[in-house]
């Protein structure tokens, strides 16, 4: 029943989540107020990491196989996406290059400015 | 044949999972980053569908199970990043100033090539939220008056392509902190992004999870912004 229980946890936050959702007129999905409630259970303590652990690692290691659903779906959206397809294909592949190297630029030179200043390892 | 497919439950969830199987042993066969398990299986399902004539609202009967989890997985990344909260305070300076910095480059960098392409104000918004996770992207696009469904596509298609050239990136651009890359794979490409991410390392996912939502709530006030230039 571990198992069970788990996926009861991790579902009633995923409801949590639904009914913040519903009660906030904020354009913020059910997944992100679900994450942030279940961080702040996790740092409380009224859940502990071992009551999610194994069905939570499971979720995570099968993620990338939820996104072929929507993937697929851009055989749906073609027809909407075909007049314009050239900019939307250029500008969207081009700014996720610009956007991967300039947070990951930005976020390694200010650790390792920080680590030059006290000599501390930081990972 | 294909009434069987049309009838069945099960079908849209099994062809996914068979396809990214086969993805995988073709990845682990060739070892070449464009081989990317995701992309394969997604392209294998389309050219399944196409081929046997089956409307995607069929495939997607059996298939929206898995889409269902989407949300349950989503709420427990909050698990690799409790592990490495310690580590998130240490570098608090770091994630705040990477994840911001992407995201003002991924609204600048739009409104340039809206102005390159000659778009208009419709297709610009349409684009702004981009590089951040689907459902907050559709509210964006909506709020502002974009195409909510070409939104989804580049969503969509912002996610896959991080996925995929995440490696090569950080090779050529010599980011090789764990913490940098992470944060670049979730600013960059939200969850499909963070899906690589948790391959790479424990805190790869971390950050890359932390990146989505902080990213997600700064465009959604950046966007808003943004919207009035064009």
């Amino acid at each position: 029943m571990k198992y069970l229980k788990q996926f009861g946890i991790i579902l009633l936050i995923s409801l949590m989540g639904e009914a913040l959702r519903m009660l906030l007129p904020l354009p913020i999905p059910a997944s992100v107020y679900g994450l942030v409630l279940m961080l702040i259970a996790l740092m409380t303590g009224i859940i502990k990491i071992h009551q999610i652990k194994e069905v939570s690692a499971f979720l995570i290691e099968i993620m990338p196989v939820m996104f072929i659903p929507a993937g697929v779906g851009l055989l749906e959206a073609w027809p909407s996406l075909r007049p314009v397809w050239i900019p939307v294909v250029v500008i969207s592949s081009v700014t996720t290059i610009i956007v991967m190297v300039v947070t990951g630029r930005a976020a390694q030179r200010i650790i390792g400015k920080e680590k030059k200043e006290d000599g501390t390892v930081f990972y | 044949m294909e009434q069987f497919f049309i009838n069945s439950v099960f079908f849209g969830a099994v062809i996914s999972l068979v396809a990214y199987e086969i993805g995988l042993l073709i990845k682990k066969k060739f070892r070449l980053a464009i081989l990317n398990p995701l992309l394969l299986a997604m392209l294998g399902v389309m050219a399944f569908l196409v081929i046997f004539k089956v409307d995607y609202d069929h495939y997607n009967e059996g298939a929206k199970y898995i889409s269902y989890l989407l949300t349950p997985a989503t709420v427990c990344l909050a698990v690799p990043l409790y592990e490495q909260l310690t580590l998130l305070k240490k570098n608090f300076k770091a994630v705040l100033v990477g994840i911001l910095s992407g995201v003002v480059a991924s609204l600048v960098s739009i409104l340039g090539f809206s102005v390159l392409f000659g778009l208009n104000h419709e297709q610009y918004v349409t684009l702004l939220p981009k590089s951040i996770t689907t459902a907050i992207g559709m509210g964006v696009s909506e709020e502002l008056g974009g195409i909510v469904t070409i939104t989804v596509a580049s969503i969509v298609i912002t996610g896959i392509l991080g996925n995929v050239i995440a490696e090569g990136v950080c090779k050529i651009f010599k980011i090789q902190h764990p913490i940098a890359r992470g944060l670049a794979l979730g600013t960059a490409s939200h969850a499909i992004g963070t899906a690589k991410a948790m391959e790479m390392g424990e805190i790869e996912g971390a950050m890359s999870s932390l990146a989505i939502v902080v990213a997600g709530l700064l465009t959604v006030v950046g966007a808003s912004v943004f919207a009035g230039i064009i």
